[in-house]
């Protein structure tokens, strides 16, 4: 995965969401996690590698392009990215199948026979095979995601981007959604994460970045033995005590 | 205790309609002075329903137009829709109509009273769709917009596979309520002289003084037309509730 922040600064209002943060990928990594508290700029700094949303200062690379500002050419590197919500937003107006069709029949353009053919297989590969022509209300949380990730799959991106995918689930749907997303890591799928499910963090990342008030605190996956940093070490002793 | 509050509410309201219609049944109508006046109000009728029609589709072009003018990046576009909107909600459609007929179609020499008339209830009408429209529009949840951004859709397709469906199926109830009141709005037309129903019930109660054997079939005439409307939308309504 090439991945590459320079002096990337967000701001929302006053507050900086991300605060002058450099960060360089190894060479090698397939899987990145990000971790840390709530509101230290994991999801920020998802949104701007996804093409979402556009840093106020910095440069932010991905897969050898440096991201432009432009709506158009954004547009064009938000195609070749799949990006899954924490809260699942899937369309409502479509059914499950319709909700992976869509972006290959609209942004891929293939003909309406060959996106039924890919999205039933991704929506099959996640076990969903008996749920293609239900809405999303009709599906639990844990199903919704599986589709909402068919979708984010469908088009085959370079890069997959999970915000907090479990979050919003109960314990058995989190283990169910994690089982797909580890055997997507197995696959070589490269893909960048944010989640508190350190347990899982440390199972599938090859490498792991700690973001704290908008900065990156500490990176490398010794910080799950030896955290060099109190602040991480307090968070990790905290998160894993029960 | 709630359901003796129920029953006597009920036997009250009950008691009430009861009351009321035995009066209307019991009027001395003189139906036999409206028998020769019958093709025109049939014939005002159909005035009614081909203008209702026509302002409808027209209205729903100019709400359409100006929910596009009020969500635009330009401003001026924004700002001009926005004063329309205002002007058009804050008068008198009464007053709208006269400055419309007398002002605006006499400058512009328009001769068709049907065709001034059905111009002037979509101007009228079109207003509060916009309305509707925005609201429906802005309603979409802004995590749907990111979805449609994520998987690659450009604005303009976000706008037609996921915020217009989305949007359509909020706003029909409201929309359809609209299209009831831009029915009954149309008997103001008969201000302008346009021969649709209300004006004809006028000239019958004018020609026969038999008040209520000219506007209670008025009344019948207006109901046949809008009733099935909010049938029609409730039905609707249970068709989209999958949403929620």
């Amino acid at each position: 995965m090439k991945l590459e922040l320079k002096g990337v600064t967000k701001l929302y209002g006053e507050t900086a969401a991300l605060h002058e943060v450099d960060l360089t990928v190894p060479a090698g990594v397939r899987v990145l996690g990000l971790i840390g508290p709530s509101g230290g700029g994991k999801s920020t700094l998802l949104r701007l590698a996804g093409g979402l949303e556009v840093p106020d200062a910095g440069t932010i690379t991905v897969g050898g392009d440096v991201l432009a500002r432009d709506e158009a050419t954004l547009t064009e590197h938000r195609r070749r990215n799949g990006f899954l919500f924490q809260s699942f937003n899937l369309f409502p107006h479509y059914t499950a199948l319709e909700n992976v069709m869509l972006p290959l029949r609209v942004v891929q353009g293939k003909s309406p026979a060959e996106a039924r053919e890919a999205a039933e297989q991704c929506l099959r590969r996640f076990g969903l095979e008996k749920h293609l022509l239900q809405r999303p209300a009709e599906l639990s949380g844990g199903q919704q995601q599986r589709a909402a990730l068919a979708r984010a799959i469908a088009a085959r991106p370079r890069l997959l981007i999970l915000d907090e995918p479990t979050s919003a689930l109960d314990p058995e749907m989190t283990a169910e959604v994690l089982e797909v997303i580890e055997e997507l890591c197995r696959d070589g799928q490269e893909i960048v994460l944010s989640t508190h499910e350190m347990g899982f963090a440390r199972a599938v990342a090859d490498h792991v970045v700690f973001l704290a008030e908008g900065r990156v605190v500490e990176e490398g996956k010794q910080i799950f033995e030896a955290a060099a940093h109190e602040q991480v070490q307090r968070f990790l002793s905290r998160v894993m005590k029960y | 205790m709630k359901t003796v509050a129920a029953w006597i509410l009920a036997v009250v309201l009950g008691a009430s309609f009861a009351f009321f219609f035995y009066l209307l049944l019991t009027y001395n109508y003189q139906w036999a002075q409206i028998l020769p006046y019958r093709g025109n109000l049939l014939k005002g009728w159909g005035v009614t329903v081909a203008v209702s029609a026509s302002a409808l589709v027209l209205s729903a072009v100019i709400g359409a137009a100006l929910t596009a003018g009020q969500l635009s990046p330009v401003w001026p576009a924004r700002w001009l829709s926005r004063l329309y909107v205002e002007l058009i909600r804050g008068t008198p459609l009464l007053v709208q109509i006269l400055i419309g007929y007398y002002l605006v179609a006499n400058a512009l020499q328009m001769e068709s009273k049907f065709f001034i008339g059905v111009c002037l209830l979509a101007a009228f009408a079109g207003a509060y769709l916009s309305e509707i429209f925005r609201g429906g529009i802005e309603s979409i949840a802004k995590s749907q917009i990111d979805s449609a951004r994520a998987i690659g859709l450009t604005g303009s397709q976000t706008y037609r596979y996921v915020v217009i469906p989305q949007a359509v199926r909020r706003v029909l109830p409201a929309t359809a309520g609209q299209f009831a009141n831009l029915i009954k709005d149309s008997s103001l037309l008969y201000v302008i002289g346009l021969g649709e129903f209300t004006m004809q019930a006028r000239e019958t109660n004018a020609n026969t003084f038999s008040t209520f054997a000219a506007y209670l079939p008025l009344a019948i005439g207006y109901l046949v037309l809008t009733l099935p409307i909010s049938y029609w939308t409730r039905r609707l309504e249970e068709r989209f509730r999958y949403e929620t």
